[in-house]
C-alpha cells in the first residue's frame, strides 16, 4: 500500500511537478484576467439603463448556466474547427498557436471567471450602502473618482469571502484542462495511472497536492482579508450579507 | 434552426440521462448532507471532526479527480472484494452511471451538510427550549421542530447546489455514461460539426438550469407562506 505511494511520488515526481506548474499558471492567469474582465462587467450589470445591463446579464447568465466542461468543448472543438476552416489559416504563422489547446482552455477560463467574479461584485457594489455613495456625490465626487475611492474599496471588504471561494472554484476548474490533453495536475495523474495501473495511489497524490494549494490559497486570502478590514473596529461582523456564488 | 443530421434524438436521449443523473444523486446528496450537518452539529468531538474534515478535504479537491478516482478505484476495490469472497478470479464492472452518482453524492453531499448546518443553527433557539420544557425527547424535536422548519432556511442554498449539481452532471461524460456532452462529442466527431452540437447540448443545459431555477423559486416561496414578511 504505502510502497506504492511511495514509488508513484519518487518514479513520476517530475509529470507531478511539472503538472503543478501548469495548474498553478492556468489558475493564476484565469483569476487575474477573469477579475480584470469582471470589474466593467460588474459596472455594466448595475447601471440603470436596461440596454448597458442586458449585455452583462446575457453573458453572466450563458457562463453561469450551462457546465464549464461544455464550454470548454465548443471553444477548443466548435470555434477551433470554425478557425481552422478559414481560407489559409493553417500557413498562417499564428496557426501554431490557434491549434494549442493551451490558449482555448486559458480563454474559456477567463471568461468563465469573469461571469462568476462579476456576478459576486454586482453584489458588493449594490450593498455598498446609499448614504455613502450620495456623501461623496455631495463632495463633489465625478462617478469615476466615487466608484475609485468609494464603492470598489467597499466592495472588495464586502465580496473577499465569496471571491476567495471563488479562486478555489477556478483553482478545481483547471483540472478540466485534462479533457482538452492538456498535463496539468489532474492530466499528470491520469497518465500515471494509465502507466502504472494504480488509480488510487495517483489520483490520491494529485488530491493531497490541490488540498495543499487550497490551504496555501485560503491561508494568502485570510491575510489579506484582515488587511482590507484594518479599519473596522468589530472584526467579528460582517458589514454586508453575501450569498455565496457557485460554490 | 439546427442541422443535427438526424442526430435530434440522441441529443434527446442524453438529455434524458441527464435528467435521471440529477435526480439519483438529489436524495443521496441530502441524506449525506443530513448525515454530515449531523455530525457538525454533534456533541461527540470525534464526529465533529470527521464531519468538518469531510467538508474541507471535498472543498480542496475538483470534481473530475473525485468521479475518476472512484470509477477506476471503485472497480477496482470491488473486484479484489469479490474475489477475496469467492476465492477465484474475478471480472466486476461497476456501471459508470452508479459510480457518477456515487462520486457526485459525496461531493454535493458535502456542500449540502454546510447548507443544512446554516439551517439548523437559524431556527430560534427559543423554540428548542419550549419543545424541551414540553418535554419532547431530542428525536421528536428534530422531527417536528426542526425538520419542517429546515426546509425554508435551507431551500435558497439547495436551490444554488442543484444548479451546481446540473452543471456537474456533465463531467460524468469523461467516464463515458451516455448523457448530453458525451452524445454531442459522438454527434460532434462523426458528423463534423462540433459547433453545432455543442451549442445544442449548451442550450438544452441552459434550458435545465432555468427550469431548476423557477422551479426552486417556487418552492422557495412554498416554504415562505404563513411567514410574515420584514
Amino acid at each position: 500500500m504505502f510502497e506504492d505511494f511511495i514509488y508513484v511520488l519518487t518514479k513520476y515526481d517530475v509529470w507531478l511537478w511539472r503538472g503543478f506548474l501548469l495548474t498553478a499558471q492556468l489558475l493564476v492567469i484565469s483569476v487575474a484576467f477573469g477579475t480584470v474582465l469582471a470589474i466593467p462587467l460588474a459596472v455594466a450589470r448595475v447601471s440603470k439603463k436596461v440596454w448597458i445591463q442586458a449585455v452583462p446579464f446575457a453573458f453572466i447568465y450563458m457562463f453561469r448556466g450551462t457546465p464549464l466542461i461544455g464550454q470548454l468543448f465548443m471553444m477548443y472543438y466548435g470555434v477551433g474547427q470554425l478557425v481552422a476552416n478559414i481560407d489559409g489559416i493553417q500557413d498562417h504563422w499564428t496557426w501554431t498557436y490557434l491549434r494549442d489547446p493551451y490558449w482555448y482552455c486559458l480563454l474559456t477560463f477567463v471568461l468563465n471567471t469573469a461571469a462568476y467574479v462579476a456576478e459576486i461584485m454586482r453584489g458588493g457594489i449594490q450593498n455598498v450602502p446609499s448614504g455613502e455613495i450620495e456623501a461623496a456625490r455631495a463632495c463633489g465626487m465625478t462617478p469615476f473618482t466615487t466608484y475609485r475611492r468609494i464603492i470598489f474599496p467597499r466592495m472588495w471588504q464586502m465580496i473577499w469571502p465569496a471571491y476567495t471561494n471563488d479562486v478555489i472554484f477556478t483553482l478545481k476548474a483547471t483540472s478540466l484542462a485534462s479533457t482538452v490533453t492538456l498535463i496539468e495536475l489532474t492530466g499528470a495523474a491520469r497518465k500515471i495511472v494509465a502507466r502504472t495501473a494504480l488509480p488510487y495511489e495517483a489520483f490520491i497524490s494529485a488530491g493531497l497536492i490541490y488540498l495543499i494549494i487550497v490551504y496555501v490559497l485560503t491561508l494568502g486570502f485570510k491575510m489579506i482579508e484582515r488587511y482590507l478590514r484594518r479599519s473596522e473596529k468589530r472584526k467579528d461582523k460582517l458589514p454586508g450579507k453575501i450569498k455565496p456564488m457557485g460554490v | 434552426m439546427f442541422d443535427l443530421y438526424g442526430r435530434g434524438w440522441q441529443m434527446l436521449e442524453g438529455g434524458f440521462v441527464t435528467i435521471q443523473l440529477c435526480l439519483s444523486v438529489l436524495p443521496f446528496m441530502i441524506i449525506i448532507g443530513l448525515l454530515g450537518a449531523s455530525a457538525k452539529l454533534s456533541s461527540f468531538r470525534l464526529l465533529r471532526i470527521i464531519g468538518e474534515s469531510y467538508t474541507v478535504i471535498i472543498r480542496g479537491i475538483p470534481e473530475l479527480l473525485v468521479i475518476l478516482l472512484i470509477y477506476f478505484g471503485g472497480t477496482i476495490a470491488i473486484q479484489n472484494l469479490a474475489e477475496w469472497l469467492s476465492g477465484e478470479e474475478t471480472r466486476v464492472d461497476i456501471p459508470a452511471f452508479w459510480s457518477g452518482v456515487a462520486a457526485l453524492a459525496l461531493v454535493q453531499g458535502a456542500f449540502a451538510s454546510e447548507v443544512f448546518r446554516a439551517a439548523i443553527q437559524s431556527i430560534p433557539v427559543g423554540q428548542i427550549e419550549a419543545a424541551t420544557a414540553c418535554g419532547m425527547t431530542p428525536r421528536q424535536i428534530f422531527l417536528r421542530i426542526k425538520l419542517p422548519q429546515l426546509w425554508r432556511f435551507a431551500l435558497p442554498g439547495l436551490n444554488n447546489l442543484f444548479q451546481v449539481l446540473i452543471k456537474d452532471t456533465a463531467l460524468i461524460s469523461v467516464v463515458g455514461v451516455e448523457e448530453i456532452m458525451r452524445k454531442a462529442a459522438i454527434g460532434a466527431g462523426t458528423e463534423k460539426a462540433p459547433f453545432t452540437f455543442y451549442l445544442v447540448a449548451m442550450l438544452m443545459f441552459l434550458a435545465f438550469t432555468t427550469i431548476s431555477l423557477f422551479v426552486f423559486n417556487r418552492l422557495e416561496k412554498r416554504a415562505a407562506r404563513g411567514i410574515a414578511r420584514a
